[in-house]
C-alpha cells in the first residue's frame, strides 16, 4: 500500500448529491421522448470516474486483476465489460479513464493502490468533475456530426473507440461502446452549456430526454 | 486549416485540437553557471525564423495533451513530418537540399519529373513514419 492519502468522497451521511444537470433540467426542461424522437439523450449521473496514470504494463496487470478488464491495447481504445457498466478508455500513452457504477470507485481505487504498492503511478478520482451523457437513436450520429470536428463515420469510428476532441467548442470525450449507443464524457462546468447545445441541435430530430 | 498527424494518437486530427509552442530542439545549456550572458540570452530569447523548413514544437492540447515535433515549411505551410519527443527529424533543410542537387532531377508530388527544378517539391511523409 502506498502512503498516498485517500478518502471516500461519497459519505454515508444524508448529504444530498445531485446530477450535474439538475439545474439544467429545471431551467431548460426535459423534452419528452415521443414516437418522432430520432435522438434520445440520457445522463448516466454520479458514476465513478478514475484517471489512472503510469506505465501501461504495470497498470494493465493491476487493472486486469482487480477489475477483470485489460487496458485497451490501441490508442483511442475503449474496453467495456460484458455488463456494459464498467469501462477503461485510452486517453494518452500513459493515461486511462476508468468508469464504474457510482459507489464502486473508492473500493476500486483502494484495491488498485494495494495491488500497485510502490509502482510509479497515479490514481485520481474525478467523479465529481465530469459526467456521462448517452445518445441513442438513429439520428445520434447526425447530431454528433453537427457538433464535433471529429469524423464519426462508422468506417472511422468503429465500436470500441473513444476520442478526446472538440465538441461544440468545448472539450469532450466521444465514445462508442456499442453499435447504437454513443457516449459523451463532459466536464460538469460545461454540462449546462452542452445540455442546452444538445437540445438545440437535437430539436430537428425531436430529441427526447430520458431521466 | 492543418490536418495534423499526432504521433501519440496515431491518427490525423484537426488543427483546432493543437497549439503551436515555438521552435523545437532547444537544449538548455548543461552548465548555466558557465554560460556567458550572450549564450544564456540566446538560449532564453532568440529563436530561428527560417524561410523554409522549420522544426516546431506542438501540443495536442485537446486530445492526448502530449508535446511532439512538427517539421513544417514556412513558405508553403506544408507539414513534412511529425515525430515524437526525443526523436530526431528525418527531413531537414539539409536533407532536402542534398536531394535537390542530385542530378537536378526532382520528382514533383504529382508524379511528373521536373528537370532542373529549383523549388523542390518536398516528399510528403506526414504520418507515415512508424
Amino acid at each position: 500500500m502506498s502512503n498516498a492519502a485517500t478518502f471516500d468522497t461519497r459519505t454515508d451521511g444524508a448529504i444530498p448529491v445531485e446530477s450535474s444537470l439538475a439545474y439544467s433540467y429545471h431551467r431548460s426542461g426535459t423534452p419528452r421522448v415521443g414516437p418522432q424522437s430520432r435522438v434520445i439523450l440520457r445522463e448516466r449521473a454520479l458514476l465513478g470516474h478514475l484517471i489512472l496514470r503510469g506505465g501501461a504494463i504495470v497498470l494493465d496487470e493491476a487493472v486486469r486483476e482487480v477489475l477483470g478488464l485489460g487496458l485497451p491495447g490501441q490508442p483511442q481504445g475503449l474496453v467495456v465489460d460484458a455488463s456494459g457498466e464498467r469501462s477503461v478508455q485510452w486517453l494518452s500513452p500513459d493515461e486511462w479513464l476508468v468508469i464504474v457504477p457510482g459507489g464502486e470507485e473508492f473500493e476500486l481505487e483502494t484495491r488498485l493502490r494495494e495491488r500497485l504498492a510502490d509502482a510509479h503511478y497515479a490514481i485520481s478520482d474525478v467523479s465529481g468533475g465530469q459526467t456521462l451523457l448517452e445518445l441513442s437513436g438513429e439520428a445520434a450520429r447526425e447530431l454528433l456530426m453537427k457538433s464535433a470536428i471529429y469524423d464519426v463515420h462508422p468506417s472511422h469510428f468503429p465500436v470500441g473507440k473513444g476520442v478526446t476532441t472538440v465538441f461544440a467548442k468545448a472539450t469532450a470525450i466521444i465514445r462508442r461502446p456499442s453499435e447504437e449507443r454513443w457516449e459523451l464524457v463532459i466536464r460538469r462546468s460545461f454540462a449546462d452549456y452542452l445540455y442546452r447545445w444538445l437540445l438545440d441541435a437535437g430539436a430537428e430530430y425531436a430529441i427526447g430526454v430520458e431521466k | 486549416m492543418f490536418y495534423i498527424h499526432c504521433p501519440y494518437c496515431g491518427e490525423h486530427r484537426e488543427e483546432e485540437e493543437f497549439h503551436p509552442k515555438g521552435q523545437a530542439h532547444i537544449e538548455r545549456p548543461k552548465d548555466p553557471e558557465a554560460c556567458s550572458d550572450e549564450e544564456w540570452g540566446d538560449y532564453l530569447f532568440f529563436r530561428d525564423n527560417p524561410r523554409g523548413v522549420h522544426h516546431e514544437l506542438w501540443v495536442h492540447a485537446v486530445g492526448c495533451r502530449k508535446f511532439f515535433n512538427v517539421t513544417r515549411h514556412t513558405v508553403t505551410y506544408e507539414i513534412l513530418e511529425t515525430y515524437k519527443m526525443g526523436e530526431q527529424p528525418r527531413i531537414t533543410a539539409e536533407s532536402l537540399a542534398s536531394q535537390q542537387t542530385q542530378g537536378n532531377v526532382q520528382v514533383a508530388s504529382g508524379g511528373q519529373q521536373t528537370v532542373g527544378a529549383t523549388n523542390a517539391a518536398a516528399p510528403s511523409v506526414k504520418g507515415e513514419q512508424v
